[in-house]
């Protein structure tokens, strides 16, 4: 395409991004548009699909049949979100199984959380509470993101994730009121949990260099210290109203503000954990490779059946 | 998974309702039919959202050229007397 046309693209590309019009998938757009939202789409279909392990984990181990009920309806959730995920990104012209294996070589993240262990049944309440409060607080800006059928994904899953958040502040309200055991290993779980939850928004806004391009392409609404503080403010009450304490001396209440003001994040641990030395990075891929392997005889038998019977058994649409 | 091995891409439209049309909700893969229906059950439907589903071959779905949006669309743009508003009538009277 010559020159002048790109430009003139672009700029009518940028024009419909101001307007807040959305970007459908057979729309003219960047290429860096659109490898932006490959990557960052596939990450959070990704962060779906990893994210069914840390609480699938207890699932066998649930402490009643209405508790595991509970899980299991979150976990098939979870799988769900990835699914939707996946759809949206393969729009943008990519293949799924291409994502699926970039994931399972480590070539593409997942968000660092679910590289955390599950340790206790209570850790089942605070990533309901916590992991998917700040998942709902991420996901709610994206709601509103220039690419249709991301914001459309986003829409659904934000509907779903509610019952998500709720069932853990719940399950951690019995443990907090139970006896003095139950209420230790509550609090624990959260004191574990909360800085994780706080890195699960991204490095702080000025050590973040790919956020000034995505806010102009409007794919990021809200900057990732804005959705921080947005969860804390929202958090804070939610956690005194548990009888639980968030392990951080310098969280208090700023008046002129408006908003509490919380003590420093450890950003060598995120990079760590990023970079693959987290506490389970490695059991994770492993993990959802076995289950990808052990898979590959349904697959095949799925693949074998549709050939011999092309005209297959469903009704026609009337 | 290599990228071959893909089993076919399906758009799924759920009807929400009795006296509403099928909508558009997503896609997924499945390798025919009948694990299409199965498949988009278990991920558009968990909660009660529909009483049919259709699925249809993505590579069976033409569409118009998005480049082509003026000449295909903006026709009808002139021609307002295709609008009820159009027209002048008496206001006391209820047509």
């Amino acid at each position: 395409m010559p020159e002048q046309d790109q430009s003139q693209r672009e700029r009518a590309f940028q024009a419909r991004i101001d307007a807040e019009e959305t970007i459908e998938p057979r729309d003219w757009m960047p290429e860096r548009y659109r490898a932006t939202l490959i990557r960052q789409i596939a990450q959070h279909a990704h962060s779906e699909i990893i994210g069914m392990q840390p609480e699938g984990n207890w699932i066998t181990r649930a402490p009643s049949l209405r508790r595991k009920a509970i899980l299991l309806a979150k976990v098939q959730d979870e799988a769900g979100h990835g699914l939707y995920l996946y759809s949206a990104a393969e729009t943008l012209g990519v293949d799924r199984g291409e994502l699926v294996q970039q994931l399972q070589e480590g070539r593409q993240k997942y968000s660092s959380i679910f590289n955390y262990p599950t340790l206790t049944w209570a850790d089942v309440g605070t990533i309901g509470w916590l992991v998917d409060g700040a998942a709902i607080t991420n996901q709610l800006a994206l709601t509103h993101t220039s690419y249709g059928p991301y914001a459309r994904a986003m829409v659904r899953i934000c509907r779903e994730e509610s019952f998500h958040q709720r069932q853990g502040f719940e399950l951690l309200m019995h443990l907090s009121q139970g006896t003095e055991q139950q209420h230790a290993m509550a609090q624990d779980s959260v004191n574990r949990w909360w800085w994780p939850s706080l890195m699960m928004f991204g490095p702080p806004d000025q050590a973040s260099p790919n956020s000034a391009q995505s806010m102009a392409w409007r794919i990021k609404r809200v900057s990732n210290d804005e959705l921080r503080q947005r969860f804390v403010d929202m958090t804070v009450p939610q956690a005194k109203a548990l009888g639980l304490t968030l392990p951080d001396p310098e969280l208090s209440w700023n008046q002129e503000r408006g908003h509490y003001e919380f003590g420093a994040i450890d950003w060598d641990e995120f990079a760590r954990v990023v970079g693959g030395q987290g506490p389970c990075n490695a059991e994770r891929l492993a993990c959802r490779r076995a289950a990808y392997e052990d898979g590959a005889w349904v697959r095949e038998a799925a693949r074998e059946w549709a050939a011999k019977h092309p005209a297959g058994r469903s009704e026609q649409a009337a | 998974m290599t990228p071959g091995e893909q089993s076919p891409l399906w758009e799924v439209f759920v009807r929400s309702r009795r006296g509403l049309s099928h909508n558009h909700v997503g896609s997924l893969h499945a390798p025919d039919s009948e694990m299409a229906l199965q498949n988009a059950r278990d991920l558009y439907t968990r909660r009660g959202e529909g009483v049919s589903i259709w699925v249809v071959r993505s590579a069976d779905v033409h569409a118009s050229d998005p480049d082509e949006k003026g000449p295909l669309f903006d026709p009808p743009a002139d021609k307002v007397y295709r609008h009820p508003t159009f027209y002048t009538v008496p206001e006391d009277l209820k047509l």
